[in-house]
Parts: structure tokens; C-alpha cells; sequence
């Protein structure tokens, strides 16, 4: 099976739905002609295979692009557009949050809005905060919205293809960390449906539901426990919204346990979300209080060390595991 | 080219229909609970509706705003489905879910209404530029207000509709206003239209209270936007008579320059101008006002009868 990073996964699904629909375009900041230049990355070659009428350039202009999505939408293209950083969603909000996602609402069910906004997120280049906040819980609050956040290169792939010929908005957040860790891809054609949690393990012990980079830390911890004869069932959600709640409940009432784990802070973070919904709905399956590990919440911290001490890792999974174990 | 008697005839309709549509609802909007929301009306500025929308053909898009009304009746919307929805009834537009504000009637190419000031351009852009991706021989015109000028989104959406020579018409309703502000206490500039320099773009100011010089210089617009030339910026010069809102008592604008204003209406000038030309009949006039105003009350008839949508169907429409 070929060894690809997320970019390169993401790459593939770029272009095998572009060659299979024309009305698929691309926009972005440096989505063509990038001030990086690395196979490693998403939108790599595309300029060159599809020409700059289907891989825009775009000038620096966030709610220009998101709007361009927008409307080309309506219209019945396919847009996918690319937020470099995901901290700078927040210049494009406006046009995702109060159009995408809700104008077909208004329309009563009139007019379509089928795009896909690719945002790279993650903590661990020493950026610094307006380059590295996780802000898939902002993006989750809204109806309207679907929200794929992958962990493997694999799952990227076929969920990416999935957002792009789902008719409604998807937003679809790519750790950049993930990049450079290859994972196996399956060649050819498939689709992973949005809104489909994965056990990436299972375990009889206690649940990790977490997402994005968090799994690697999650099947690491996991790993070790089990030489200490504690099995860990990991439940990947590769979707937020909407939420595979059937699955995360399956699983929990089987183990009675819950640690939810997420990179992005803490208060107001979409842990919060699972663990209600789990008080909600498998109270009676639980032996023993659920925990959350996640980012502090402070803003993700330049220096080396601290943006380290910033990112969960598997030693703080580890202990909240055994605590309620 | 400047409008044919057609199109002058065509506008006169329109506006005396929107005059007729909106002086219903500030009447049905003085009856506690009869409308729910916000009621945002543009009387007295229903030649720049009328005007751009003659010039424009089925194919071509708008984008519009809050204050949207003559915009649509101009681009051929049903006044009872307008009517409708504008009452939150089920058999609406957007079956009760838009209300007044947020307007969508794709099948006459006004797909998107957005309320946020400055929220039309963007969208009109990514419209427009579906035309020229697929070679589409059609325009997008975007509707804002003198105070959506001052948004960042509108500045963003102007540079990439040049840069990319897309095929929008950038309309600026200058009525004024914006909320409880007046133009120079929010823009310095004497006028909108010059920022088109920087954006290396056409742009014009026109006098939004007449009909004629709105339409020829949509006509003369579109051309350009046509040939692949792109976007051009025009701001017509008009008033907002009534507040921003019906609810707004309007204690700001001061009521000899709301005298001056409707003093020179737009609709009486066309008429006026028409019947000097002799291009319609005062019979013809007094026909096209009895039929506007037989439209109208067949419009609230309608809507007052229908029914509101059902509580399930708050959950229909979310997704495709």
C-alpha cells in the first residue's frame, strides 16, 4: 500500500475529484504558487496539472474568498477554498458562519451551498497563536456546517472526497503535523462517510474518544497501558458535527469509561459536548466520573517548551486513565 | 443606449408597484402583531430598483440587502409569495423561514439576500465569477448601502471582482443614511464612487432619483462587464424617507430635508417626464396606479390567509 502524509492524501483526493468534476475549483492564498514549495503539502502540483482557471491564486482577502465559495456555490460550482491558518477562519467567518451555513435555511431549502473550506490547524511550529488555535468547537456550534477534522492520511483521503460532493458546506480541518507523518493510503477510489466515528482500537477498559493528531497520542498511551493490562478502546470521531453519538455511546456503555481528549483549550472545547451528551444519554453506564485532557487554557505559547507543555500528550492521557481506572 | 418607452413604461410600473407594496406595509406594520420582525423599507428610492433592473435580462444575478423590496419586485418577484414570506407565512418564498430580511428567489436570479451590511459583495463576487468560469453571458449587480461602503468585506470583494475582471456591478443605494448616521459623519469622502480608483474601476455618480440615468448607466456598465472588461462601481444619490427601520422614529433627519426629498420623488419625475414626451396617457398612468394597488391588495389578502408553517418544519431546510 503507498506511504502517503495527510498533505500528500489530501493531494490525491484534490485532484482525482477534479479530474472527475469539472465544476471542482480550488481558491486560496498560495494555493497555485505557494512561498513553500514541498510534495508534502496539500495543494502541491495542482497549478501545474489543472492550469489557473481551476487553481486560483487568490490576493490576501479571507471574506473575499470565503464569499467567492459562497456564491460560486449557489451558482452550482464546487468550491474549495483554503484557509491557510485556521486562527484567520475568523476573517472568513462571516461569510461561512452567517451564509454558508445558514442562507439555505433562509432560502427554505431554495438554494444549495456545496463547498468545502480546508483550514490548516495544529500547534507544534512554534508560530505562536494567531497561527496555532484549534477552533473546530466555534465551527461545531453552528447548524448548518458539517465538521471533518481527520487523523490518518487514509481517512483524509476518503473523507475529503466525501466533503466535496456532499451538497452542504463542509468545513475540513487538517493538522499540519499530520503532513509529515505517512500512513498507509488505499490506491484507487473510495469514499469514508461523513459522520461515521472509527474505533481505531478496541478495548475493554475505558473509552478515548479524540480526533485529528490527538489519536497518535491516543494508540501510543493506549499501547503502553496495555503492557500494564489496561485496554483502551480509542474512538476516533473523524467528524464533529454531525456527531457520531451511537458509536461514543456504544463504546462506553461497553467499557463504563470515558476520557475524551482534544489539543484545542479547554473551556468551551467540544470534549465539553461528548461529555454531556454521555451524561445525557449513558449515565448508568458510567463506574466512574469521565475526564477530559486537553490543551490549558491559555493561548498555544511560541517558545518551544511551553507550546510542548501546551499540547496533550501521552503521559497526561496516561494518568487520567488510571485514575479512573 | 438610453431606455426605450418600453423600459420607461416598465419602470413606471415597478415603482408605482413598490410604492404601492411598501406604503401597504408601513400601514400593516402600525398594527401591533401583524408582521412579526424588522420592516426595512426604501420608499422614495424605488427608481434605483427599477432603474438597474430594467436594464438588466433574466440570466443576469443580484445580490441584495436588507432593504430589498423594490429590488425584487423590479427583477419580476410574485408580490403575493413576496408578500408572503415577508408575513413568515408557509406558502412565502422561503416558506416562512427568510421573513422581510433575508429574501431568496433564485428562479427570477435573485439567489442570495444577506442582512449583514457588506455581506452582498463577497457573494456577488463568487456569483459573477461562476458566470466567467463557465462563459456565461451574464452580470452580477450587487446592491449596498452608503454605510455597507465602510465594511471590510466590500473593500476585499471590489479588489478581487477587478483583479480578476469578473462581471459584477457594484451598486451604492447612497440614501443618506446609515442606522442613525449621516453620510459625512461616516465617510469623508463627497463621494463612494471615487474609491473605485483604487481598485482601477469605473466609477460613476449618478442621480438615484431618476430612472433613466440609473438604467443607461447599468446598460452602459453591463456592456463593459460583458466584453470582460469587469466591474464598475456606481452610486446613485437618493434619500431614505422613512427610518432605517419602521420602528425608528427618525428623531435624527430633520423634516425640511425629508420635505425637500419627497419633493422630489422619483416617481412623479418619470411620470412627469413620460407625459411631457408623450410616451404614456394620464389614463394609462391612472390605470398602471389602479392595477398596482389591485396588486397589492391581492398580495396582503393572500398572505393574511395563509398559513404559518407547521412547528416540524423549523427542522426541514438545514441541510441539502
Amino acid at each position: 500500500m503507498q506511504q502517503l502524509g495527510m498533505g500528500q492524501a489530501v493531494n490525491q483526493a484534490l485532484r482525482e475529484e477534479m479530474i472527475r468534476d469539472q465544476n471542482v475549483f480550488i481558491a486560496g492564498e498560495g494555493v497555485g504558487v505557494s512561498i513553500h514549495d514541498s510534495p508534502m503539502l496539500p495543494t502541491h502540483g495542482l497549478l501545474e496539472a489543472f492550469g489557473a482557471k481551476r487553481v486560483r491564486d487568490t490576493p490576501v482577502s479571507e471574506a473575499a474568498i470565503a464569499g467567492l465559495a459562497v456564491g460560486a456555490a449557489e451558482a452550482g460550482l464546487k468550491p474549495i477554498i483554503e484557509i491557510m491558518f485556521n486562527p484567520f477562519f475568523t476573517l472568513a467567518s462571516d461569510m461561512i458562519v452567517n451564509h454558508a451555513a445558514k442562507l439555505r435555511y433562509l432560502s427554505g431549502g431554495k438554494s444549495s451551498f456545496p463547498l468545502v473550506v480546508r483550514m490548516k490547524s495544529g500547534a507544534g511550529f512554534g508560530a505562536g497563536c494567531q497561527h496555532s488555535h484549534n477552533l473546530e468547537a466555534w465551527v461545531a456550534h453552528c447548524p448548518g456546517l458539517k465538521v471533518v477534522m481527520p487523523s490518518t492520511p487514509a481517512d483524509a483521503k476518503g473523507l475529503l472526497k466525501s466533503a466535496i460532493r456532499d451538497p452542504n458546506p463542509v468545513i475540513f480541518i487538517e493538522d499540519m503535523m499530520l503532513y509529515f507523518a505517512p500512513g498507509p493510503v488505499p490506491s484507487g477510489e473510495y469514499l469514508i462517510p461523513i459522520g461515521k466515528a472509527d474505533v481505531k482500537r478496541p478495548g475493554r477498559d475505558v473509552t478515548v474518544v479524540t480526533w485529528s493528531k490527538m489519536l497518535g497520542v491516543a494508540m501510543g498511551a493506549a499501547e503502553k497501558l496495555a503492557a500494564e493490562g489496561i485496554e483502551v478502546e480509542v474512538v476516533d470521531l473523524r467528524t464533529l458535527a454531525p456527531l457520531d453519538k451511537k458509536t461514543i455511546l456504544a463504546s462506553v456503555r461497553k467499557t463504563g469509561r470515558l476520557v475524551v481528549l482534544h489539543e484545542a483549550s479547554r473551556t468551551g472545547g467540544f470534549a465539553g459536548e461528548i461529555a454531556a451528551v454521555v451524561m445525557e444519554e449513558a449515565f448508568d453506564s458510567l463506574k466512574t466520573p469521565l475526564r477530559r485532557v486537553t490543551g490549558p487554557d491559555i493561548p498555544v505559547p511560541a517558545s518551544p517548551p511551553l507550546e510542548r507543555f501546551f499540547i496533550p500528550d501521552e503521559e497526561q492521557l496516561m494518568t487520567a486513565v488510571r485514575e479512573i481506572v | 443606449m438610453s431606455a426605450s418607452k418600453e423600459k420607461k413604461l416598465e419602470m413606471l410600473r415597478t415603482m408605482l408597484l413598490a410604492r404601492k407594496f411598501e406604503e401597504a406595509l408601513t400601514e400593516l406594520c402600525a398594527i401591533k402583531g401583524k408582521i412579526p420582525g424588522m420592516m426595512i423599507l426604501c420608499t422614495g428610492q424605488e427608481a434605483v430598483g427599477a432603474g438597474v433592473c430594467a436594464a438588466l435580462e433574466s440570466r443576469d444575478a443580484i445580490i441584495t440587502n436588507h432593504r430589498s423590496h423594490s429590488h425584487l419586485l423590479a427583477k419580476g418577484a410574485d408580490p403575493k409569495l413576496l408578500m408572503a414570506e415577508i408575513f413568515c407565512k408557509k406558502t412565502g418564498y422561503n416558506k416562512g423561514k427568510s421573513g422581510t430580511l433575508h429574501l431568496a428567489v433564485p428562479e427570477i436570479g435573485a439567489p442570495c439576500t444577506s442582512t449583514v451590511v457588506g455581506a452582498s459583495p463577497p457573494i456577488a463576487v463568487g456569483r459573477a465569477f461562476a458566470q466567467q468560469y463557465r462563459g456565461e453571458r451574464g452580470v452580477t449587480v450587487c446592491f449596498i448601502g452608503d454605510g455597507a461602503a465602510n465594511e471590510g468585506s466590500v473593500h476585499e470583494a471590489m479588489n478581487l471582482a477587478s483583479v480578476w475582471n469578473l462581471p459584477v456591478i457594484f451598486v451604492c443605494e447612497n440614501n443618506m443614511y446609515a442606522g442613525a448616521q449621516r453620510y459625512e459623519e461616516h465617510t469623508k469622502a463627497a463621494n463612494i464612487s471615487d474609491r473605485a480608483a483604487g481598485y482601477a474601476m469605473p466609477g460613476v455618480a449618478v442621480d438615484g432619483n431618476d430612472a433613466v440615468a440609473v438604467h443607461d448607466s447599468v446598460t452602459q456598465a453591463r456592456q463593459r462587464a460583458l466584453s470582460g472588461q469587469g466591474p464598475t462601481l456606481i452610486e446613485y444619490k437618493t434619500y431614505r424617507w422613512r427610518g432605517h427601520g419602521e420602528a425608528d422614529p427618525q428623531l435624527y433627519q430633520p423634516k425640511d430635508e425629508i420635505a425637500r426629498w419627497q419633493a422630489a420623488c422619483p416617481i412623479p419625475r418619470l411620470r412627469g417626464d413620460m407625459l411631457a414626451q408623450g410616451l404614456v396617457t394620464a389614463e394609462e398612468v391612472k390605470d398602471m396606479e389602479e392595477r398596482a394597488a389591485a396588486i397589492v391588495q391581492e398580495a396582503v389578502r393572500f398572505a393574511e390567509e395563509s398559513p404559518y408553517p407547521a412547528l416540524h418544519e423549523a427542522f426541514e431546510d438545514v441541510f441539502a
